[in-house]
Order: C-alpha cells, then structure tokens, then sequence
C-alpha cells in the first residue's frame, strides 16, 4: 500500500477523466495519471510513460532503467505479488 | 540474509561501507555510546532486515524504528470503528488488505467478514468508487489509511465521486501526517536520535521544504531515502557526513524520483478535500496534536463519521503488549514479554507484529542476527 510499484501506461481509456491502462509486470489495470499530466505532458502523450503507481495513481514517472531495477528489487522484498494479486482481485470487486 | 553483492551496485555498496566506517571515526558521540538513526518509513524497516543493513554497519551505528508504518499506529478503537461500520446493515465496507488483520478490541476486519459483514478489500479507493456506481442501493464505505502517500489517492477519489454525484459512497478517514509525529519524537524527553531517513515515496507528494524544521529548529539532520538497500547504505552515508562535518541539513538522496515542491496535483486535491483534525490518536504514541486530517465541511456528505453513527471509543491496548515501547525505540521488539509467544504474525496481539513493515514483524523474520549482535554487544544491559 505504501510502495509504488512501476508499469508502463499503454494506452489512454478516458481522457476527460484522465485514466489510462498501466501494464504492471503483465497486468493491466486502470489507473488515475492526474498526478503526472502537466501542460507541457498532457494525457495523450502520456502513453509510454514509464510510472510508479500507488492504488491506483500513477504519481511519478522513471526512466524505463529505473523501472527494472525496482521492480527487480520489489519482487525480492516480496511486494510485486501481493500487490498484482491485489490488483487482480480488485478487478473483479 | 542478503550480502552486498547482491546490490544493484555491490562496488558502490562495498565502497559506501568503507567510507562509513571512516565517517564513524569522525563523530565524537560514537565514542560514547551508540548512534541512533531513525528511518522513519515502515518500508526502510523492511529493507533494512531483509537485507541485514545493520548487520553490515559498523556496531557503533544502531537503527530506531520510527512511526511511518500507518497500519501500526492504528489505534485499537479505529478498528473497533471499521467493525462497527462493516457491521452496520446496507454497508458495504472497502479496505486496503493490509488492514484485514488489524486486531480490534473484540475483532479484525476478517473476523468480521467471517462473522457475515460485507468487508471487501480493494486495491484503490477507485475500486470502491466502482462498487458504489454498481451498487446504487448499498452504501459504500472506504477505509482511508495512510501518510501523505495514499492520501492524493484517496482525495482524487473524492473530487470524482462529486463529479459524478455519486451519494453512496463516504470516507472513514484515518489519515495522519507525518511531520508531527516525528515533532512528538524530537519533544520527547528521553529520546536520543542523532539523525533521520526520511521517507522516499512519502516526500514524492510533499517534497522536502516540510522537514526544514528538523534541522532548523532541532538540529537533526534528515536524509530522504529510496528504499532499495543501496539508497539505505548511501542515506546512512550522506546523514554521517553531515554529522562528522558539524552539518544539519535537509539533503535528498532520492531526487530521481523526489521533487523538492512534491507533487502539486497531489498537494492540490488534498488541500481541497482535506483538513487538519485538532489531535489523533496513535497506538503507542498517545494523541498527536494536528497529526490526522478529516474532510472538509464542503465534503461532509462523504464523510462516513458523519453520515453513520460510529462507537469512537478509545480502547487502551493489551496491558502485555509494549507496541508503543517498540515504536519509541525504548525497548527492541524481543525484549517485549509477549514478543514470538503469544504475539506472532500468524496470530498478532499488537500491530507492529501485524504489517510486515512493523518492526516486530520484521525483527521476527529476519531479526536473530541483529538480536544475537546487540545482545553480544552489550554486555553490561544483560546483567
């Protein structure tokens, strides 16, 4: 709940509302990017963008490296599954 | 246990090891007795005794385990609360999984779902947004929990629930801020820390001009910390150089992701939402002036306080547990006298034993080295 885990958002589902599909180790689910839209990045140039998300929101974007080398790291602290089976389940709330 | 080659950079690690075993030479107080840093997140915890840190650390540098673990500080009658909740007909309670197993004075949020109430855990307060347009007839609480760093999650909730108009859905909010509890610790008499970690993702939506006190006013210096044990190592690193250069300043290890303003968006929502309750109770820690935030009066129809009537008891914890000991750093976790008897994380009496970011729980995980090392270096606290 407190770590953001990183994913690449892979398309935009809701512009007006500023969702968007993060890919997060396979799983895809929707998520807020409000937090990451400037007008110099507006939502639809969004898409590609590396992130790290937090229930749900993207809240800051990494570089792609970034993004391995955390989610490797993640996974040894044991916290990239409870965290996509979290997701998963959700999913079907 | 992790060893250092097993870092994302195990030359750099190797290389910040030897440069703090100089630093330690520099910092007249290490002569006296130990430092005490305090990582002040619940997630450095975790990194810090999956990966033996302090085991790799000259013995002169010792770890406080700060409050930064919202799932520990929950006070046993919040829980109480989120049962009553959930037990209320018509409800449909959300929560974040961490909080399942929280012990309320009677039960957890699992023994109440077992018990027939509807306690559904979500990934997102967004989820429980969800379940509220699709059940139109129930009323939809969310559990809000967290420091600053849930908190924009739960606020952009918020915004878009009345965007929407959606009336069936309301907040329990048990948000808390993370500046007054360390101002509490930095207060407290018999306290001795020498400086901070501050925490990473948290100071990604509040930036780092809220710690200036720390070493304006108390004269502490704070290093803000990714939680990979390589950022650990260099945090520990950078709040020593400080200390052995006479230096207090707020630095920022984590600027790849940190920004000094934060994340205006986040800040935004939640002082639209938000504000700041006159005291909150924390397990352990007692009322905490200024420390929680509640919805604003514009925002009552979403306040689940207001719209249900919840028992708001203050439960004193298990007289045989010493949570709030641990949390103040007076004792370690093993000297507490129900710590891996009655109190394990399969059946946890108190909450630091609850989330594996709680100091306990991690101690009961991968603790015996530390334990076997400060039990053998210290002598003269066995006798």
């Amino acid at each position: 709940m407190c770590l953001g885990i990183p994913g690449q958002i892979v398309a935009i589902s809701d512009p007006e509302n500023a969702l968007g599909i993060v890919k997060v180790s396979g799983v895809r689910r929707e998520v807020n990017l409000i937090c990451i839209v400037t007008d110099d990045h507006p939502v639809e140039a969004c898409v590609g963008d590396w992130v790290l998300v937090h229930v749900g929101f993207a809240m800051s974007r990494i570089d792609e490296a970034e993004a391995a080398a955390t989610l490797k790291i993640l996974a040894e602290l044991g916290e990239v599954e409870p965290e996509l089976e979290a997701m998963r389940l959700s999913g079907q709330a | 246990m992790k060893y250092v080659d097993e870092f994302r950079d195990p030359e750099k690690a190797q290389f910040l090891l030897r440069e703090i075993e100089k630093l330690v030479l520099r910092i007249d107080v290490c002569r006296q007795r130990p430092l005490a840093l305090m990582e002040v997140c619940g997630g450095h915890t975790h990194t810090i005794f999956k990966y033996g840190i302090e085991t790799m650390l000259p013995q002169e540098i010792e770890f406080v385990h700060g409050p930064g673990c919202p799932v520990c500080v929950l006070p046993m009658g919040r829980v109480d609360d989120c049962v009553a909740l959930a037990e209320t007909p018509g409800v449909i309670f959300t929560t974040f999984g961490d909080a399942m197993r929280v012990p309320g004075s009677k039960k957890s949020l699992l023994q109440a779902k077992a018990g027939g109430a509807d306690v559904r855990m979500v990934y997102s307060p967004l989820d429980a947004l969800k379940l509220a347009r699709k059940h139109p007839e129930k009323e939809v609480v969310f559990f809000g929990l967290g420091f600053e760093t849930t908190m924009p999650s739960t606020a952009l909730t918020i915004l878009q629930a009345e965007r929407e108009s959606i009336r069936n859905f309301s907040l329990f909010c048990n948000h808390i801020t993370i500046v007054p509890p360390v101002k509490a610790i930095l207060d407290s008499p018999d306290l001795m820390i020498d400086g901070f970690l501050g925490p990473g993702h948290l100071s990604m939506v509040i930036g780092t001009r809220p710690y200036r006190f720390i070493a304006e006013d108390y004269k502490r210096p704070l290093v803000i910390s990714g939680f990979e044990p390589l950022d650990v190592l260099q945090s520990v690193w950078m709040v020593l150089k400080q200390l052995a250069e006479g230096r207090c300043e707020i630095e920022n290890q984590y600027n790849r992701v940190v920004p000094e303003d934060g994340n205006p968006a986040a800040l935004g929502a939640m002082s639209r939402v938000f504000e700041v309750r006159e005291f909150f109770e924390w397990r352990g820690l007692g009322s905490i002036d200024h420390s929680g935030v509640r919805l604003r009066e514009a925002y009552a129809g979403y306040d689940a306080e207001r719209k249900f009537s919840v028992p708001a008891l203050k439960i004193a914890d298990p007289k045989s547990c010493q949570c709030g000991e641990v949390l103040k750093g007076v004792i370690k976790p093993w000297e507490c006298k129900v710590f891996g008897k009655t109190c394990t994380p399969e059946a946890p009496l108190g909450a630091l034993m609850v989330s594996t970011e709680g100091a306990c729980a991690a101690y009961y995980q991968y603790g015996a080295f530390s334990r076997q090392r400060a039990e053998a270096g210290t002598p003269a606290d066995a006798a």
